[in-house]
C-alpha cells in the first residue's frame, strides 16, 4: 500500500450557511498528496486555502466529496494523532512554559514521564530553543513563539504537518530564516507538509508541487511542479529556475482572478 | 545668600498661622504659652519650606511640625469639648497644609533605590489616613460635635480595647460562621452548577438569562424569609450570603468559560482531547480571572449580607446584631467599633483574594 496517497480529495464542496445566504467554500476540489511531499496551497484570501486544510485536519466537514487521510477518515486521523497543526499564531498557553506547552498533546495523549521529557528535549532541540525551555511565551519573540508551536506540533510525533500560513504574522527577515530552518526539518524528518500561504516567493522556495487556488467559489486553478531539488540555499530565490516558476505560480494566480478583475 | 522657593501651601499654611493669634489662646484649657508655640512652630516651619532646603531635610521639618502641631492642638483639647475658638482653627488649617506639603515634597523626590521607593509609597497613604484621624479628632472635639452624630476616633479606639471580647464574639458568629460558611457553599455550588451548564447546554440557555437578572436583584430583600425558613441564629445569615455569592460566581464563571479563543479550541481539538481535558487544560485556566473577579464582588457582598440579615432577627451576638441595638441604645462608639472591624475584615478578604490572583493569573497581561 505504500503507492496509496496519504491525503487523497475527490470532488469535495463545502458550503457554508452564513446570516446573508450560503458561501461556496469549496468547490470540487480534488487533490491526492504523496507521502514525504511538501506541497502550498496559495492563492487569494477566500480562495478556500485554509478551508481545505481544516477539511484535512477535520476542522471543517465537507458537504459533499470524499477525503481519506492515511487511509481513513479525517475525524480518525485526527484521532490517531496523524498529524500536527500550526497555526497562524504560536497559540501558546500564557500559563504554561516553553517546555510544559511543548508537554501539552503529550498529556492529553497520557505518555510516561520519562517519554515525555526525551521528547520536549528533542523537539525543542530541533528548533533551536534548547535553553528557553523554562521561559513563558511572553517573553519570547514573535518568531521565538513560532518556533515553539512548531515544536508542540512535531512532539506528536506525526507523519504529517499541515502549516495555516504558520509564519504570515513575522517579519521577512525571521520569515526567511523559519523558512530556511522548515527545509531543513522537512529534510531530516521526511514528514509530508502540507503548506498554506500568500506568499510566492515562500511558496516556491519550500514547495515540491504549489496548488494554486482561485476565489468564488474556492476551487483548484492550476497544480505546479517545483522540481528545486533538496538542497535549497537562500540565494537560490535568485536563479532563473526559481525565477520561472514563481512566474508561473504569478500567471496561474492572475487568470484565476481574471473574472473579477 | 538665602535662595526662596515659595509654594502656595506654605504660603496659605504661614498666613492661617498669622491669622490664629487673633484669638489666643485656642481652647479654655489651652494656655496663652501652648498656643502660641503652635503658632510658632507652624508659621517657622512655612517659612522653612519656603527656604531652598534639600527635600529630605524639608521633609523633616514639615513631618516634625505639622504632627507635633497637631498633637499639642489635639492635647490643647483635653475636657474643653467644643470650646475652639477661631486661633484653633486656623492653626488647625495651617498645620493640615504643611501636611499637604510634605506628601508633595515626598511624593515628588527623585529616589533611586528600590527599598526607598517602596517606604515612601507606604509612608505617603499612611500620612493621608493619620489626617483624616487627626482632622475627625479634632474637629469633633474641638467643634464640638454631638457624640451620636459622630464620636471621635479616640473614644471609638477606647471602645474597641474595653470591648474586644464582644467583638470577638461577635467576629466569631458574623464572620467565621455565616460570612465563611455562606461564602463557601455560595461560590463553590455557583462555580460547579456553572461548570455543569457549560457541559449541558439546555442548563445554560435556561440558567444563564434568569441568573443575570437574580444578580442584579438586591438579594438582601430575601434575608426576612431565610430568617423564617432557617431560624435565628448563624443559618439563616449564611443561606442569606448563599443566594448572594451564588449568581456572581454562575454568571462570571460561564462568562469566563466562554472566553477561551477559537484558535486554542481548535488546538486542543486536533490533539482530539476530551471535553473535561479541554476543560482542565484550557478553558479553566483561560476562566481564572473572571472567577477570581467573582470571588472578590463576593467577599464584599457575603460581608454586607451576613451584617444586613442579622438585622432581622438573630440570637444575642453578631455584628448586624450589634450595630442595630447599640444605635437604639445612642452606643455610637460601639456601632462605629463594628464598622471599624468589618472594615478591616472586608480589606483583609478582599487583599487575600487579590493576592491570590496575582499568585494564580500571574500570566494575565495585567500583571506580568
Amino acid at each position: 500500500m505504500s503507492t496509496m496517497p496519504v491525503i487523497s480529495a475527490r470532488n469535495l464542496d463545502l458550503v457554508f450557511q452564513t446570516g446573508d445566504g450560503s458561501v461556496q467554500a469549496l468547490s470540487d476540489i480534488t487533490l491526492d498528496i504523496e507521502k514525504g511531499e511538501f506541497v502550498s496551497l496559495i492563492g487569494p484570501s477566500g480562495c478556500g486555502k485554509t478551508t481545505l486544510l481544516r477539511v484535512i485536519a477535520d476542522l471543517e466537514k465537507p458537504t459533499a466529496g470524499s477525503i481519506t487521510v492515511n487511509g481513513t477518515t479525517p475525524e480518525n486521523a485526527r484521532l490517531d494523532g496523524a498529524y500536527g497543526y500550526v497555526f497562524q499564531q504560536a497559540a501558546l498557553f500564557p500559563w504554561r512554559t516553553i517546555a510544559d506547552n511543548v508537554a501539552l498533546p503529550l498529556e492529553i495523549m497520557g505518555l510516561g514521564a520519562e517519554e515525555k521529557a526525551s521528547r520536549i528535549k528533542r523537539n525543542l532541540d530541533l528548533v533551536n530553543l534548547t535553553g528557553f525551555e523554562k521561559k513563558f511565551p511572553w517573553q519570547l519573540s514573535g518568531g521565538m513563539q513560532q518556533r515553539a508551536s512548531i515544536a508542540r506540533a512535531l512532539a506528536v510525533e506525526p507523519d504529517m504537518l499541515l502549516m495555516d500560513e504558520p509564519f504570515g504574522a513575522l517579519d521577512e527577515i525571521v520569515r526567511d530564516h523559519l523558512n530556511e530552518e522548515l527545509l531543513k526539518l522537512w529534510a531530516t524528518t521526511k514528514k509530508t507538509v502540507v503548506f498554506v500561504t500568500h506568499s510566492i516567493p515562500e511558496a516556491v522556495y519550500l514547495s515540491t508541487r504549489i496548488v494554486v487556488m482561485s476565489p468564488r467559489p474556492g476551487r483548484i486553478h492550476e497544480i505546479i511542479d517545483c522540481d528545486l531539488g533538496d538542497d535549497r540555499p537562500l540565494d537560490i530565490r535568485e536563479t532563473p529556475e526559481f525565477l520561472r516558476i514563481a512566474h508561473q505560480v504569478r500567471d496561474g494566480l492572475r487568470e484565476g482572478h481574471s473574472d473579477e478583475a | 545668600m538665602i535662595a526662596f522657593r515659595p509654594n502656595w501651601q506654605a504660603i496659605a499654611a504661614f498666613l492661617a498661622g498669622l491669622a490664629s493669634l487673633v484669638a489666643l489662646p485656642f481652647t479654655a484649657t489651652m494656655e496663652t504659652g501652648a498656643s502660641l508655640l503652635v503658632t510658632v512652630i507652624v508659621v517657622g516651619a512655612s517659612v522653612l519650606s519656603m527656604l531652598k532646603l534639600r527635600p529630605a531635610v524639608e521633609a523633616v521639618i514639615l513631618a516634625v511640625a505639622s504632627h507635633g502641631a497637631a498633637w499639642l492642638l489635639i492635647g490643647g483639647l483635653e475636657d474643653a469639648f467644643g470650646t475652639a475658638t477661631f486661633g484653633y482653627f486656623a492653626s488647625l488649617a495651617a498645620a493640615w497644609l504643611l501636611a499637604w506639603r510634605l506628601v508633595t515634597v515626598l511624593s515628588e523626590m527623585k529616589l533611586t533605590s528600590v527599598t526607598a521607593q517602596r517606604t515612601v509609597s507606604l509612608i505617603v497613604p499612611a500620612i493621608f489616613g493619620i489626617w483624616i484621624l487627626i482632622l475627625w479628632e479634632a474637629l469633633t472635639r474641638g467643634g464640638g460635635v454631638p457624640f451620636v452624630l459622630l464620636p471621635p476616633p479616640s473614644s471609638i479606639g477606647a471602645r474597641i480595647v474595653t470591648s474586644t471580647n464582644i467583638l470577638a464574639a461577635d467576629f466569631v458568629q458574623t464572620v467565621l460562621k455565616a460570612v465563611f460558611i455562606g461564602y463557601l457553599i455560595g461560590t463553590l455550588s455557583g462555580f460547579v452548577v456553572a461548570v455543569l451548564a457549560d457541559r449541558f447546554r439546555f442548563l445554560a440557555a435556561g440558567l444563564l438569562p434568569i441568573g443575570n437578572m437574580v444578580a442584579a436583584l438586591p438579594m438582601i430583600g430575601i434575608a426576612p424569609i431565610m430568617v423564617i425558613w432557617f431560624g435565628f441564629d448563624w443559618h439563616s445569615k449564611a443561606a442569606v450570603v448563599v443566594v448572594m455569592t451564588f449568581f456572581p460566581m454562575l454568571v462570571n464563571t460561564l462568562a469566563g468559560l466562554a472566553a477561551t479563543g477559537h484558535m486554542e479550541r481548535d488546538l486542543m481539538r486536533t490533539y482530539g482531547a476530551s471535553h473535561w481535558q479541554v476543560l482542565g487544560k484550557l478553558r479553566l485556566p483561560v476562566a481564572m480571572p473572571f472567577i477570581f473577579n467573582a470571588l472578590k464582588i463576593n467577599s464584599t457582598l457575603a460581608l454586607i449580607g451576613a451584617i444586613v440579615a442579622e438585622f432581622f432577627g438573630t440570637p444575642v451576638v453578631g455584628m448586624g446584631f450589634r450595630i442595630s441595638t447599640e444605635v437604639g441604645r445612642m452606643n455610637l462608639d460601639m456601632v462605629w467599633a463594628e464598622i471599624a472591624l468589618a472594615a478591616v475584615v472586608g480589606s483583609l478578604f478582599y487583599g487575600l483574594l487579590a493576592l491570590a490572583e496575582r499568585i494564580v493569573t500571574f500570566w494575565h497581561p495585567s500583571y506580568r
